[in-house]
């Protein structure tokens, strides 16, 4: 087994209302930034875990997504990176 | 009847409903360990406010991981009466024990009264009240906006799963009597089954004059009238 540090993003379903990415987008437009199209604020977790290979650690924590980590309902989550470490 | 109101490590309404069964219905509850495994023949199972492990990661999906969850799980699935209260209803909703999620609300933490209309009457906490009626007590969360995808929401209506609605001093589903965001002003839902039951307000916290309300009393008293049916 190796251990392997993976980071996942959880974010807000697009469609469903975000009220922080709301926020933030406003308050980035205020600050002159009127590029800004929308903002979305979420989750990132960094899972440190021991698996045989990197598919795998990938693999686990997807299932820990699917289960505990991302609401299925209403977020959405991608693995950003997995690296062994 | 008995009552099993579960404590979580955060919950903090518990003995508000303990209170509202035992000095108001004059009926029996026990506080559940969430540890335990055991209902201790429980016939009505409440899930009760609070913050639950902080409300991390998201409000009750840790709680809802609890030993008990799965002795909790096991008696909805039964057909056991399970009533979730404001953090209750988020666990039952991260259980899957009902449809949606309650996503943080649209402006902040509001902390009111509100008035509800009692939509549906064929469950074990609304069968005292009479369709239509509206009850005033209040909420008190940052995490109380029902999402569900429109087949759902169009499901939900269609089989009169949608309990309570939020509501204007007329009656009327208006967006300004909406607290949070809620879709379609929903306050509460029930599941196909119709034995579990979820909302936001607080009706363990409007059972005397001394609370500023006494409108809660009949959703209790509903638990009460299903028992005896």
């Amino acid at each position: 087994m190796t251990s392997y540090r993976v980071a996942v993003h959880v974010v807000p379903r697009r469609g469903i209302l975000d009220p922080q990415g709301k926020a933030v987008t406003e308050a980035l437009h205020s600050l002159g930034f009127v590029a800004v199209a929308e903002v979305h604020v979420g989750r990132h977790l960094v899972i440190q875990t021991a698996a045989a290979d990197a598919t795998a650690a990938e693999a686990s924590v997807r299932a820990m997504c699917a289960k505990l980590l991302a609401n299925p309902v209403t977020e959405d989550f991608e693995i950003a990176s997995v690296v062994a470490a | 009847m008995k009552v099993g109101i579960v404590r979580f490590p955060g919950s903090n309404c518990e003995d508000d409903a303990y209170h509202a069964i035992v000095d108001h219905l004059g009926e029996e509850a026990v506080i559940l360990w969430h540890k335990d495994h055991d209902l201790q023949g429980s016939d009505v199972v409440i899930l009760p406010g609070g913050f639950s492990y902080g409300d991390y990661l998201r409000s009750g999906a840790i709680a809802r991981f609890s030993p008990i969850m799965n002795e909790v799980e096991a008696h909805a699935q039964r057909g056991g009466i399970v009533v979730g209260i404001c953090n209750g209803f988020q666990i039952a909703c991260e259980a899957g024990l009902l449809p949606g999620a309650l996503l943080s609300n649209d402006r902040g933490y509001r902390s009111m009264p509100v008035t509800i209309r009692v939509e549906h009457t064929d469950t074990a906490f609304s069968a005292a009240a009479h369709a239509g009626q509206c009850l005033t007590m209040p909420i008190a969360h940052g995490d109380g906006r029902f999402t569900a995808d429109d087949a759902t929401l169009d499901r939900l209506e269609g089989e009169g799963q949608v309990i309570f609605r939020y509501v204007d001093a007329a009656g009327h589903p208006t967006d300004a009597a909406n607290p949070n965001g809620t879709m379609r002003n929903i306050a509460g839902v029930c599941n196909a089954a119709r034995n579990v039951i979820g909302l936001m307000p607080h009706p363990e916290r409007a059972m005397e004059p001394l609370h500023g309300s006494t409108d809660g009393l009949v959703l209790f008293q509903s638990l009460l009238a299903t028992a005896r049916a």
